[in-house]
C-alpha cells in the first residue's frame, strides 16, 4: 500500500490527477459528441433523401470501425490535415496537436454517433400530435423545438444517454495509447517503474469502477428530475 | 490518395482479418458458456451465488476491456505460483490472453442479455409445461433455453459487433490483428486515411455480415403467432 502514498514516494497523487484528467476527456468527449448529434441528428429526421444518407453512412461507419482505429485515424492524421489546412493560408511550420484535443475529439465523434443514434430514436418517439398541434397554434419552428420537443425528448434520451456516458467513458482508455496522461497511462507509468503491474492495473479498474458507479448515482438523479409528472 | 499503397496493403490486411476473426470466434463462443453459466446462477434463489454472479457481470461492464487484458497480460505474469504451474502456458501467449480477456468480458455482457430474455419468458410457458408432467430439467434445456436464445438474438447480435470492435484491443498486447497490422502500416508510411478506409473497410463488411446473418435468423426462428 506504500505505492498508493500521496507525494514523492507515492503514486497516490499521481493516479488522483491522473483520474480528473480522465473525466475531463470524458465529459469534452461527452460535450464534443452533443455537437455532432445536434449537427447530425436533424439531417437523420429530415426528409430529403440525400441528407439521411450523410448522416447514416457517419454512424454507420463510426460504430462500425474499432475505436482503436478511430482514434489512430486521428492520432496519426490529424496533425497532418491541420497542417495541409494552415498551408493554404501560408503556415509552413511543424504544428503539433495537444493530446487532449486529439484525444477528446476523436472519442467525442464515436460518442457522437452513438447520440445521434439517441436523439434520433427520442424524438420519433414523441408523439406526432405534439407537432401537429404546434403547427396549428402557429408556434415557430424554433420555439416548438426549444419548448415542446426538447423537453419530452430529453426524459425519453437520459436513460439511453446514460449508457453512452458509460461507453464514452470507458473508451477514454483507449487514448492512453497517444500519450495522453489518464487513468490508463498513469498506470502503464507506475507499472513500468516499479514493476508492480497487477496491482497498478488492478487500482484502474477499481478506479474506473467508482466513475461509472458515481455517475450512474448521478445520472439516476437526473432520470427522476426529468420524469417528474410521469 | 495514394491507391497503390491501398492496393498493397489490401492482402496484408486481409491476411490479418484471419487472427481477428480467430479471436472473435474463439471468445464468442467460450463467452457464450459462461454467460449462460452466469445468466443461470443470477436466476439462482441463494443470495450469495446471485450477488456473486451479480458482482462479475459489474466489474466486467464497468470497467474498459483494455484494463482487463493489461491484468490479465501483465499483471498475471507477476504471481509467482502461477509462473511455476501448467497455466503458465497459456498464460505466457498472448494470444491466450486476449482470448481469455474478450472471453470474460463478452461472458459478462452476454450473461445480462440472457438474464433478461430468461426474465420476460411468460410464466405460462412454464406452468403449461409442468401440467403436461414434464420435468423441470427437460422444461429448462428443452423449453425456456430456446426461448431465451431466441428473445436475445437481437441484443446479442450488437454484443458479437461489439467484441468484433474489441478484438482490435488484441494489437496492444503484441498481436497482429487487423488494427495491429493497420497501425504497423500507419506508422511506417504515415498515410492513416488511406489506411483506415481499407481496414475500416474491412471492418464494415465484417459488420454488414454478421448484422445481416442475425436477420437472417432472427426471421427464420421467429414465433409462430
Amino acid at each position: 500500500m506504500d505505492l498508493l502514498y500521496f507525494g514523492d514516494s507515492g503514486w497516490g497523487d499521481e493516479l488522483a490527477i491522473a483520474t480528473l484528467m480522465t473525466i475531463a476527456v470524458s465529459i469534452t468527449a461527452m460535450m464534443i459528441g452533443f455537437v455532432f448529434a445536434a449537427i447530425f441528428t436533424p439531417l437523420k429526421l429530415s426528409k430529403k433523401k440525400y441528407l439521411n444518407l450523410v448522416s447514416n453512412s457517419y454512424t454507420t461507419v463510426i460504430r462500425g470501425v474499432p475505436e482503436l482505429l478511430v482514434i489512430y485515424l486521428f492520432f496519426f492524421g490529424g496533425s497532418g490535415a491541420i497542417m495541409y489546412v494552415a498551408s493554404i493560408f501560408g503556415y509552413n511550420n511543424y504544428i503539433e496537436i495537444n493530446a487532449f484535443l486529439t484525444g477528446s475529439f476523436s472519442i467525442g465523434i464515436i460518442s457522437g454517433a452513438y447520440s445521434t443514434e439517441v436523439f434520433r430514436g427520442a424524438v420519433q418517439s414523441i408523439d406526432k400530435g405534439q407537432f401537429e398541434a404546434a403547427k396549428v397554434l402557429g408556434v415557430s419552428k424554433f420555439t416548438q423545438f426549444y419548448k415542446i420537443i426538447l423537453p419530452q425528448m430529453l426524459r425519453l434520451a437520459i436513460p439511453n444517454l446514460s449508457n453512452v456516458w458509460q461507453i464514452t467513458l470507458k473508451d477514454t482508455s483507449l487514448i492512453s495509447v497517444t500519450g495522453l496522461v489518464e487513468i490508463m497511462r498513469q498506470s502503464y507509468i507506475a507499472a513500468g517503474s516499479t514493476r508492480d503491474p497487477l496491482f497498478f492495473y488492478s487500482c484502474a479498474a477499481v478506479l474506473y469502477l467508482m466513475l461509472t458507479f458515481l455517475s450512474m448515482k448521478l445520472i439516476n438523479k437526473l432520470e427522476v428530475k426529468y420524469s417528474r409528472g410521469y | 490518395m495514394d491507391l497503390e499503397l491501398m492496393f498493397n496493403s489490401f492482402p496484408k490486411l486481409l491476411n490479418a482479418t484471419v487472427i481477428t476473426l480467430k479471436l472473435l470466434s474463439a471468445s464468442l463462443i467460450f463467452g457464450l458458456f459462461i454467460g449462460l453459466f452466469f445468466a443461470i446462477l443470477r436466476l439462482n434463489k441463494n443470495v450469495l451465488i446471485n450477488k456473486f454472479a451479480y458482482g462479475y457481470s459489474y466489474v466486467f461492464r464497468g470497467t474498459p476491456l483494455l484494463v482487463q487484458i493489461f491484468i490479465i497480460y501483465f499483471g498475471l505474469a507477476q504471481i509467482e505460483y502461477l509462473r511455476t504451474s501448467f497455466l503458465w502456458v497459456i498464460l505466457k501467449e498472448p494470444y491466450w490472453c486476449a482470448i481469455i480477456a474478450f472471453t470474460l468480458n463478452t461472458g459478462a455482457y452476454t450473461s445480462e442479455i440472457l438474464r433478461s430474455a430468461f426474465q420476460t419468458i411468460k410464466p405460462g410457458v412454464i406452468e403449461a409445461g409442468r401440467s403436461l408432467g414434464i420435468s423441470n430439467k427437460i422444461i429448462f434445456y428443452k423449453i425456456q433455453i430456446p426461448i431465451a436464445i431466441r428473445q436475445s438474438l437481437p441484443a446479442y447480435g450488437n454484443e458479437i459487433i461489439l467484441m468484433m470492435k474489441g478484438t482490435s484491443l488484441a494489437s496492444t498486447v503484441t498481436l497482429m490483428d487487423l488494427t495491429g497490422v493497420a497501425k504497423y502500416i500507419i506508422s511506417t508510411t504515415f498515410k492513416p486515411i488511406e489506411v483506415f478506409i481499407v481496414a475500416g473497410g474491412i471492418y464494415l463488411f465484417m459488420t454488414f455480415i454478421i448484422h445481416n446473418v442475425i436477420k437472417y435468423l432472427e426471421k427464420k426462428y421467429r414465433f409462430q403467432q
